[in-house]
C-alpha cells in the first residue's frame, strides 16, 4: 500500500524526520505515537505530498509521490492537524468543492457529499457556514473531506483533537467502519485511544520509528513489575509496620490522598501474589482498607520506556539551563492529551 | 482547475472584496468621465481611462492580497496540494479568478464610448483598444500582486508591497530618466545589476564557484566592452529599462493613437513571467 523508504526531513539544521522507514498493509488501521514534535505531522505531510523530503521516497500503491503526485494523490484522503477548510463557504458547497477537487465525477458529486455527510452527522449544519460551527463540527467537516471519494487510504492527523467525549467515541466507530474497507492511518498521543482504535502502533520520537508492532505485542516487549496501589485508613508507620512483615514486597512509595488515610505503591518482585495475605494482614490490625488496585505494564510504560531515553539527555540539558528539575517526560507529552487518556480510561 | 477557479470566484463575492473592488474601479473612472467626457465635452474616452491609471495601483492590491496569502495562514493550501491537481492548475485557476473579477469593471467601461457616441461623435477604435490595453496592463499588474502575495502569510505586508512595486512601475519612466547617461556610470550600473544577479543564483543554487564564474564573465564582458566600443555603454541602462515600461502601450495608444505589439508581447512576458514564480515560491516552500 504506502511505502515509505529512508525518510529524511531538515528544517535547516534541525532534523525533523530521521532515516524513517516502514511498509502500511491494506485493511488495517495504524496509529502514529509519539510526543509532540516527535515528526508525525511532518512525516503524514511528506506522505500526502505536502512537503518535500530532504532524502528518500513514498510510494503509494507503487506510484511515486514526487514522479507520479496525481496518480498517488488520488488514492490519499488527508485531514490534517488544523482542517484546511474554507470558512467563507457553507458546508454543502465546501464538500462539493472538495469532491471535485479529488476527481469525483460530476453526476456523483452530490450522492457522495450527502453520503459523507450522514456518516460524520453533518446534515443538520449542511448549509450553515463553516465560519460560524463549532470546533467539533470543524473537524467532521475537515474529516468528511478525508472521506471524499472514497479514497483506497485515509491518513487522519490528530483526528479526535477538540471533540467532545460523546463525539470522539462517535469518530472512533467511524474510523473502525472505514477500515473494512480503507486503509486508515491516524496519529495521535493519546495512548488509550490508539491502544483500542489500532491494529498497528507506530512509536515514533524524536523522527525515529523507535517501535512498530501490535499493541498487545508492543505491552508484552516490556517485563513490567507489577505495581500494586493501597489505600488504607491510618497512619503511615502504621502501614510501613503491616507492610514489612510481607514477602515480596520491594519497594514502597507513599502518598496522602485524604486526611487519616495513607496510599502507598508497592512494586512487588517476581510477580508474586500478596493481595489476599495483604488483606487479612490489614485486617487483624483493624486497618481498614479502602482500594487496592493491581497494575500491568501498559502500552503508556512502552511509550515513556521509548520515548524516555532520548529524552532525557535533552531535558536534563535544558532543565540545568533554567535551574529547574522538570519531570522530562511529561513535558513531552501534552497535559490534555494525559487528561483526555483519563477520563477515556473509565468510559 | 475549473473547480479551484469557480470556488476563487465565488469567495471574492461571498466576501465584499469583490464588490467593492469592481464599485471602487468604476466609480473613480466614471469621475473621470464625468469630469472630461461629460462636462468638458472631451470625445476620448482613451484620455479618460489614462486617470484611471492610477487606480489600479490601490485597486490591484486590493484584489490579489488574499490569493495565496491567506491560503497559506488558514493551512487551506494543504487542501489543494494534497489533493489530485498540478501545481500549475492551482495557479492559473486562482489567477483566472482575478482576470474575471477585473474584467468585470472593464466590461463597464465597454459602456462609455457609447454614451459619448449617443451625445455626438465617438472614436470606437482608439476607446476600445484602450480598454483592451488597460485590460492587459493590469492583468500583468494582477500577475505580479499574486506574485507577492505568495511569499508572505499577511495580507497587509502582501498589499502594501504590491503598491510599492506598482508604483515603482507607474513611475518607471520618470526613475528611467535619473539614470546615467555616460558610459562609465551605465557601466557601473549594469555591473551591480549582474552582481544582484551573481548573488541571486548563489542564494539559489548555493554553490559559490558558478556565481564567482558569472560575476567574473560579466565584469570582463562589461569591461571589454567599456574599452573597446564605449559608445555602446552609453545610454544602455536607460534605453534597455525604458523598453520595460508596461504602461508604455497603454500611453502611446492615448497620445499618439498607436497600438504597439510589441508591449502587447512584453505584457503577456510580464503575466507568463509573474504565474511562474509564484508556482517556483510555492514548490521552494514544500522543499525548505
Amino acid at each position: 500500500m504506502i511505502e515509505v523508504k529512508n525518510l529524511v526531513k531538515r528544517y535547516g539544521s534541525h532534523l525533523a524526520v530521521d532515516h524513517l522507514s516502514f511498509v502500511v498493509e491494506k485493511g488495517q488501521i495504524y496509529g502514529f505515537l509519539g510526543p509532540n514534535g516527535a515528526g508525525k505531522s511532518t512525516t503524514m505531510n511528506i506522505m500526502t505530498g505536502y512537503l518535500g523530503a530532504t532524502e528518500g521516497e513514498v510510494l503509494v500503491n507503487g506510484h511515486d509521490m514526487l514522479k507520479e503526485p496525481e496518480e498517488a494523490k488520488k488514492l490519499i484522503g488527508y485531514l490534517p492537524e488544523i482542517p484546511p477548510l474554507y470558512t467563507d463557504m457553507t458546508v454543502r458547497e465546501y464538500l462539493a468543492f472538495a469532491a471535485e477537487l479529488k476527481k469525483v465525477k460530476k453526476a456523483e458529486i452530490p450522492v457522495q457529499v450527502d453520503q459523507v455527510m450522514e456518516m460524520v452527522k453533518l446534515e443538520d449544519v449542511q448549509h450553515r457556514l463553516i465560519r460560524n460551527l463549532s470546533k467539533g463540527y470543524k473537524q467532521r467537516v475537515g474529516l468528511a473531506q478525508a472521506v471524499l471519494g472514497f479514497p483506497e487510504i485515509i491518513i487522519l492527523d490528530e483526528p479526535t483533537v477538540g471533540l467532545d467525549p460523546k463525539q470522539i467515541i462517535e469518530i472512533r466507530q467511524l474510523i473502525r467502519e472505514l477500515a473494512k474497507k480503507h486503509t486508515v492511518i491516524l496519529s495521535s498521543h493519546i495512548l488509550a485511544e490508539v491502544r483500542e482504535v489500532c491494529d498497528h502502533v507506530m512509536i515514533i520520537s524524536k523522527g525515529k520509528l523507535v517501535a512498530s508492532d501490535t499493541p498487545d505485542n508492543l505491552e508484552r516487549l516490556i517485563e513490567g513489575e507489577d505495581t500494586l496501589e493501597l489505600e488504607v485508613k491510618g497512619s503511615r508507620s502504621q502501614v510501613e509496620e503491616i507492610l514489612k512483615e510481607i514477602q515480596g514486597v520491594k519497594e514502597l512509595r507513599f502518598y496522602e490522598p485524604e486526611d487519616g488515610v495513607t496510599g502507598v505503591q508497592i512494586q512487588i518482585a517476581d510477580h508474586r501474589e500478596i493481595r489476599e495475605e495483604l488483606f487479612y494482614a490489614l485486617a487483624e490490625k483493624k486497618c481498614p482498607l479502602y482500594r487496592m488496585q493491581m497494575s500491568k505494564a501498559t502500552l503508556e510504560d512502552v511509550f515513556l520506556e521509548l520515548t524516555q531515553n532520548e529524552n532525557e539527555d535533552e531535558a536534563a540539558a535544558r532543565s540545568a539551563e533554567a535551574g529547574i528539575g522538570e519531570d522530562p517526560i511529561l513535558e513531552g507529552i501534552d497535559p490534555e492529551g494525559e487528561e483526555d487518556a483519563g477520563y477515556e480510561r473509565d468510559l | 482547475m475549473k473547480g479551484i477557479y469557480k470556488r476563487e470566484l465565488k469567495s471574492y463575492f461571498y466576501s465584499m472584496i469583490g464588490y467593492v473592488f469592481i464599485a471602487f474601479l468604476v466609480a473613480f473612472v466614471g469621475i473621470y468621465f464625468m469630469a472630461y467626457n461629460l462636462n468638458m465635452g472631451y470625445p476620448y474616452f482613451s484620455y479618460t481611462l489614462s486617470g484611471g491609471l492610477f487606480i489600479l495601483l490601490i485597486a490591484i492590491p486590493i484584489l490579489t492580497m488574499k490569493s495565496f496569502s491567506e491560503e497559506r495562514r488558514s493551512k487551506t493550501d494543504q487542501l489543494l496540494l494534497t489533493a489530485p491537481v498540478t501545481l500549475g492548475q492551482i495557479v492559473w485557476g486562482k489567477y483566472l479568478a482575478m482576470v474575471t473579477v477585473f474584467a468585470l469593471p472593464n466590461l463597464i467601461f465597454c459602456l462609455f464610448p457609447l454614451m459619448i457616441k449617443a451625445s455626438g461623435q465617438a472614436y470606437f477604435k482608439v476607446d476600445y483598444c484602450a480598454i483592451l490595453a488597460y485590460f492587459l496592463l493590469g492583468c500583468a499588474y494582477i500577475a505580479v500582486g499574486m506574485f507577492l502575495s505568495s511569499l508572505t502569510e499577511s495580507q497587509i505586508i502582501a498589499a502594501i508591497s504590491t503598491f510599492g512595486v506598482l508604483l515603482v512601475l507607474y513611475l518607471w519612466n520618470g526613475l528611467v530618466d535619473f539614470l546615467p547617461t555616460d558610459a562609465g556610470g551605465n557601466l557601473a550600473g549594469v555591473l551591480l545589476l549582474w552582481s544582484l544577479l551573481a548573488f541571486a543564483v548563489y542564494q539559489m543554487v548555493k554553490n559559490w564557484i558558478l556565481a564567482v564564474l558569472l560575476e567574473a564573465v560579466g565584469v570582463i564582458a562589461g569591461a571589454v566592452v567599456y574599452f573597446l566600443r564605449p559608445s555602446w555603454m552609453e545610454r544602455l541602462l536607460p534605453d534597455v529599462l525604458g523598453q520595460l515600461s508596461l504602461s508604455n502601450g497603454f500611453t502611446s495608444i492615448i497620445n499618439e493613437q498607436l497600438l504597439d505589439v510589441s508591449s502587447l508581447f512584453l505584457g503577456i512576458s510580464v503575466i507568463v513571467l509573474f504565474v511562474f514564480l509564484t508556482m517556483q515560491t510555492i514548490q521552494r516552500r514544500r522543499w525548505s
